[in-house]
């Protein structure tokens, strides 16, 4: 199984879901309105996103904006913690990569 | 003293008291965090979207926290600045000047702005120490603190079948919030050994009536994990995970009084998730900006890395720099009851208010209960000299670079790299986009490092900023409140006791 998003039913919090949509390399992934970035690529089955120098791929670790682990290009905006990064309707998320020849190699972007 | 400019950095349990109490004095106050809600790491707050109708229930002590909180955020003397960074201290060429100009990012899109406080209050808090094992970089490691900010702050946990592993009172909790998910918790996996963990936490039980609070606090969690039938495995040690692609098992192992593996005892249990955490390190960049003086971690560093340091401050949480104040973890990891303690009493002196105020007694008297808490605490889970005997030579100690072990230490080996400088370009470690927040503290603990101090903490930069951000002129801050009339000063509350009781 993978991360997932606790039913609001079942939730003591007692909280509403607003769904919204962004898409992640251009496929549409469903969230809730207040989730960051990275809550709806986890809750969406997608522990890992970007890809460290070797290759080695690369999600949330440390969750609150400390490690950049989980840096991904919000609507041409890069190098944006997915963690912290408040997730918008029609955001529209690419993945980066560190690695060698990796189109999405960023070194060569800046 | 009224109407000095009170600038807090960090909205936390330190940081709203610091903000309440300098609000009582009469200042005017800035509370600047990163976050969209106040409460930092330990109050956690669902998104606003979430419209949830009952906050309480996954809170310690909420309701005190969201009186504070209201009344804080409400007050007509406080700006609240939430999704904000401090990417700079600038300090002024005189320290008679007063504190450094504060460079702010505020919002999204971020704007930037230049506050000139007359006071400076740093609450900024700590984050996850990980400890590196082979195979921590996979996908579905998580920080302690990272699992338990996705299951509070917006309700994804982050397995199903999961272990919570490192050392230190923090795992409790963090495995009580996944409980509370949903999460199937296999272990709690505690590095210290039940002899270690018995003396910190049951010699001189009377110190604990003090902070019956947060000793509750931990009984509370304790008899969770005991109802869903999870084991607290004392004196083992996750050394190692596994998969293909993202964590799929992982090998505990039963470990000494100083972290070394008891060869043959190894286990390997099938997980699809694994949160860790040894100990926390102090968010340290904004201190050192200012040119405020570090201590070495209480106790002396018998168990402690050459980098554990911290803030050091007087018993007005001042710091060594004219107007610089630090308040909560940053002046050691002492948990929410000192660190609201502490920031009351920063937040009272920072707005200049008297200081034969009664409450600042009791505060004192909080803020040394909770330190003497804490270094029980820490005598009870010491990190481990040998842990690096978990390591491999190929095994990643910056996980930005992926700088191996073995590099770092041949790089410690060669007499030309001896300048922690050197080294870091040499491997790289502490070069990536995270600039060594993470992997510091281990590689100055690998190098046996003589740098104590600053060194891995000195980043001028403290939150990335963009060219085209910093080409522009800042703003001037946005309505900022002015009082119509002189505040008339009240005193501190000196609500710690109060607040851990609910």
């Amino acid at each position: 199984m993978s991360p997932r998003l606790v039913p609001a039913a079942s939730d003591p919090a007692g909280r509403r879901e607003r769904p919204l949509t962004i898409t992640v390399d251009g496929e549409p992934l469903t969230g809730i309105a207040g989730q960051t970035v990275a809550g709806v690529l986890l809750a969406a089955g997608r522990p890992a996103w970007r890809r460290a120098p070797s290759g080695a791929p690369r999600g949330v670790f440390c969750g609150i904006g400390v490690c950049f682990d989980c840096l991904v290009t919000v609507n041409d905006e890069r190098d944006v913690r997915a963690c912290r990064r408040r997730a918008r309707d029609g955001d529209a998320v690419t993945t980066q990569s560190r690695a060698q020849g990796d189109e999405r190699d960023g070194r060569r972007a800046r | 003293m009224t109407g000095r400019h009170v600038v807090v950095v960090g909205a936390g349990p330190a940081g709203l008291a610091a903000a309440d109490a300098a609000l009582a004095a009469g200042a005017e106050v800035t509370l600047i965090d990163s976050a969209e809600r106040p409460g930092g790491q330990y109050h956690r707050m669902l998104p606003e979207a979430y419209e949830a109708t009952d906050p309480g229930a996954l809170q310690h002590g909420y309701r005190s926290f969201d009186r504070r909180s209201r009344r804080v955020l409400g007050h007509p003397r406080c700006s609240w600045w939430a999704e904000s960074s401090v990417w700079a201290l600038e300090r002024r060429d005189s320290a008679d000047d007063g504190p450094p100009l504060v460079h702010v990012l505020r919002g999204t899109p971020r704007r930037r702005h230049v506050l000139e406080p007359d006071a400076l209050v740093l609450a900024v808090g700590a984050h996850d120490r990980v400890l590196p094992f082979p195979g921590w970089d996979l996908p579905g490691v998580y920080t302690a603190g990272a699992a338990q900010a996705l299951a509070k702050g917006e309700r994804v946990v982050v397995g199903d079948r999961v272990v919570v592993a490192g050392t230190g009172p923090f795992l409790l909790p963090v495995a009580t919030s996944l409980l509370e998910a949903g999460s199937r918790v296999l272990a709690v996996v505690e590095a210290a050994g039940p002899a270690a963990v018995a003396r910190g936490w049951l010699r001189r039980p009377w110190e604990l009536t003090s902070q019956l609070g947060k000793s509750g606090e931990l009984l509370s969690y304790t008899a969770r994990l005991g109802r869903h039938r999870v084991p607290y495995r004392m004196g083992r040690a996750v050394v190692e995970a596994r998969g293909d692609g993202r964590v799929e098992e992982i090998v505990t192992a039963r470990v000494r009084a100083d972290w070394s593996v008891v060869p043959g005892s190894e286990h390997v249990t099938a997980v699809d998730a694994l949160c860790v955490g040894h100990g926390f390190t102090p968010q340290l960049e904004l201190p050192v900006a200012a040119g405020c003086d570090l201590r070495p971690a209480a106790g002396g560093s018998a168990a402690g890395s050459p980098a554990d340091v911290f803030v050091s401050v007087d018993d007005d949480q001042r710091t060594s720099r004219p107007g610089v104040y630090a308040a909560g973890e940053i002046t050691g990891v002492a948990g929410a009851p000192a660190a609201r303690a502490e920031g009351a009493v920063a937040g009272w002196i920072a707005a200049g208010g008297d200081r034969g105020a009664r409450a600042l007694v009791t505060l004192g008297r909080s803020r040394d209960q909770g330190r003497a808490f804490a270094a029980r605490l820490a005598l009870a889970h010491p990190v481990g000299r040998a842990w690096p005997g978990w390591l491999r030579p190929d095994t990643v100690i910056c996980r930005c670079e992926e700088t191996t072990y073995a590099a770092v230490c041949r790089s410690a080996a060669d007499p030309t790299r001896t300048e922690p400088q050197v080294a870091k370009l040499a491997t790289r470690a502490g070069l990536g986009p995270c600039q060594a927040r993470v992997c510091g503290p281990t590689v100055a603990e690998l190098r046996r490092s003589t740098d104590q101090g600053a060194g891995p903490h000195h980043r001028p930069v403290a939150e990335p900023i963009r060219l085209g951000e910093l080409a522009r002129p800042p703003e001037p801050p946005p309505g900022r409140a002015t009082p119509a009339t002189p505040a008339t000063p009240s005193t501190p509350t000196d609500s710690p006791a109060e607040e851990s009781t609910s």
